[in-house]
């Protein structure tokens, strides 16, 4: 395992959100919900969230794929659980801001998050963490529609 | 180790030296970090290349390049010879009864779509029955859906068992009056399952039905003579079999190429053109519109001179041994699934598997600090992975400059990777 990959991407703290899932059940009679799948490396999310006024007060998400997509969705509802929906909405923005600049999110009140910032080195790895936060996006936005995060072109790879 | 081989055209066998194959190829040599050399076992994306080929293509554009089929110029009957001799050499390499019938594409899945539209539109009617297979990749489906969504025809498919292979009692049922043209791959990409032609290619005969053979994955990998296997039409592409990318190949019976209709119009394809209509060249200039990729078909003729000089039969013994080993070294390691069949007789150098507790993609990314380059996910094969009920899978794959050490490079790093993962779900 070189020192570099451990730094960068699978850093403890991701590893630990992978093998210990936060709020990683199903919710009683939601508020609203999504569906996210990555369909080529076949991360599926779904993602489940009460909201009490303009407040989030239970969230739970289900699925599977890699440590990284995961990781990224027990963070995401440690994160927006008991915020705002418009906290929890800007979360989704200053995450895929961390995702496109490598810049740590200074997520307030949440370090975790930072450790993600390594995957924006990994270009097809962004997908993966990215697929939790957009799929609570879609629940907040009352859809129930599944998300497919965009296919980039050398993502389309059909090489057998 | 010499092989003889019954087609041999006088071609110099060489022994199957590994060390020496392997100093052909100069990105063996190449480390992906300091001191982390690389292992790659993505042949069923790609293959690697060796000197000869590279040396092919930088000796065509430095010597002799020009367009072909035009001037009278010295370059360019020196650039057209080299063109129409690599069709010559690809014609002997599957035994093509004529040079003409090998028509130059850029990859395997325009030679299916070619003959999707060219043959498939003109002769196939609403109702008529396209037979594929469930193990297909997506190039041997989706130009079906298509023509399904454009024609009417109708598109079945022989299953797939949990072991991998086919259902042959289903195919015997499937395949019936109505079948018109059975479209089957010949090893599969994601399983490496080899698919018994000798078996189904009769089925669809008695029912005078046509077949095209996807042959992507047994082309660059098993000794393939079309007229013994008694098919219609044959698709692989170069790129898997030491040639560049961008070069595919089509070879149809003359009879059938003969009838079909052009696919993409333009120059050289024509024999006649005035302002009201058209007349076509003869194949295969029918099929080659536009000035084609000249270099790459050239160097691919390399790349068969070198496969010639080692011979096939040479090429699938070591590969076949090196499965054989792979598949016993693999299950040894805790934790890991391999899908497909467990005879190295049954499949080619493909192997799809699972490691408990940890995702394809991140067992990918942990190997590649390995320097183990496997590829990760559905492999363009989505039916496959939804009748195993996996939403990926790993998957190693060899070609003939493979070791069994660097098999045992995967298996220990494969135990890294669970080391690493340990615990989780």
């Amino acid at each position: 395992m070189s020192d570099g990959l451990m730094e960068d991407l699978y850093r403890e703290i991701i590893l630990d959100h992978y093998r210990q899932p936060r709020n990683r059940h199903a919710i009683e009679s939601p508020s609203c919900s999504a569906d996210g799948s990555n369909p080529l490396c076949g991360d599926q999310v779904t993602v489940s969230v009460v909201v009490d006024g303009d407040r989030i007060t239970e969230v739970g998400f289900s699925g599977q794929g890699c440590s990284i997509s995961q990781a990224s969705a027990s963070m995401m509802t440690e994160y927006v659980r008991g915020r705002t929906v418009a906290e929890a909405r800007a979360g989704v923005d200053a995450f895929q801001q961390m995702m496109t600049t490598g810049t740590v999110a200074g997520l307030e009140g949440f370090d975790d998050i930072d450790a993600l910032v390594g995957v924006a080195k990994f270009p097809a790895r962004v997908k993966c963490a990215s697929l939790a936060w957009k799929t609570l996006e879609q629940a907040l936005n009352e859809g129930v529609v599944p998300v497919t995060t965009p296919v980039t072109t050398d993502e389309r790879n059909s090489n057998g | 180790m010499t092989i003889a081989n019954p087609r041999d055209t006088g071609v110099q066998r060489l022994p199957f030296d590994l060390a020496r194959i392997r100093r052909d190829f100069p990105i063996l040599k190449r480390e992906i970090a300091p001191g982390v050399p690389l292992v790659y076992l993505d042949n069923a994306a790609t293959s690697q290349k060796p000197v000869q080929v590279i040396a092919e293509l930088t000796r065509f554009y430095r010597d002799h390049n020009a367009n072909i089929h035009r001037g009278v110029h010295t370059l360019s009957v020196e650039s057209t010879e080299l063109y129409e001799a690599a069709r010559a050499k690809v014609a002997r390499f599957i035994n093509a009864p004529k040079t003409e019938e090998i028509i130059f594409t850029r990859n395997t899945t325009e030679s299916l779509n070619l003959v999707a539209h060219a043959w498939a539109r003109k002769f196939l009617h609403e109702g008529d029955e396209v037979v594929i297979s469930e193990i297909e990749h997506h190039s041997n489906i989706v130009p079906w859906q298509m023509l399904r969504d454009a024609r009417g025809i109708v598109l079945r498919y022989i299953p797939m068992l949990p072991d991998g292979t086919l259902d042959l009692d289903a195919a015997r049922k499937i395949i019936g009056p109505r079948t018109k043209l059975l479209s089957i791959t010949a090893m599969s990409n994601a399983l490496g399952t080899i698919v018994p032609l000798e078996v189904l290619v009769p089925l669809a005969k008695a029912q005078g039905a046509v077949v095209m053979v996807d042959g992507a994955q047994s082309v660059p990998h098993l000794p393939v003579d079309v007229q013994a296997l008694d098919i219609d039409f044959l698709a692989f592409s170069a790129h898997k079999m030491l040639g560049p990318t961008g070069i595919g190949i089509l070879w149809g019976k003359m009879a059938l190429l003969d009838a079909m209709d052009p696919f993409l119009g333009g120059g050289d394809m024509i024999l006649t053109v005035s302002m009201e209509r058209s007349t076509w060249a003869d194949v295969p200039a029918k099929f080659e519109a536009g000035t084609p990729n000249v270099a790459d078909a050239i160097a691919f003729g390399t790349a068969i001179d070198y496969l010639d000089a080692l011979g096939m039969d040479a090429v699938r013994e070591h590969e076949r041994d090196i499965t054989d080993y792979a598949l016993r070294r693999l299950a040894d390691v805790p934790g890991v699934s391999i899908f497909g069949p467990m005879d190295a007789d049954l499949r080619g150098g493909v192997i799809s598997f699972e490691l408990e507790g940890v995702h394809p993609h991140d067992i990918g990314q942990v190997l590649d600090t390995h320097g183990v380059a496997i590829r990760t996910g559905h492999h363009c094969a989505q039916p496959v992975m939804l009748a195993l009920n996996v939403p990926a899978t790993a998957r190693a794959s060899f070609y003939l400059y493979n070791t069994t050490d660097e098999v045992d490079k995967l298996a220990t790093s494969l135990e890294e990777v669970t080391r690493f993962f340990g615990g989780a779900r």
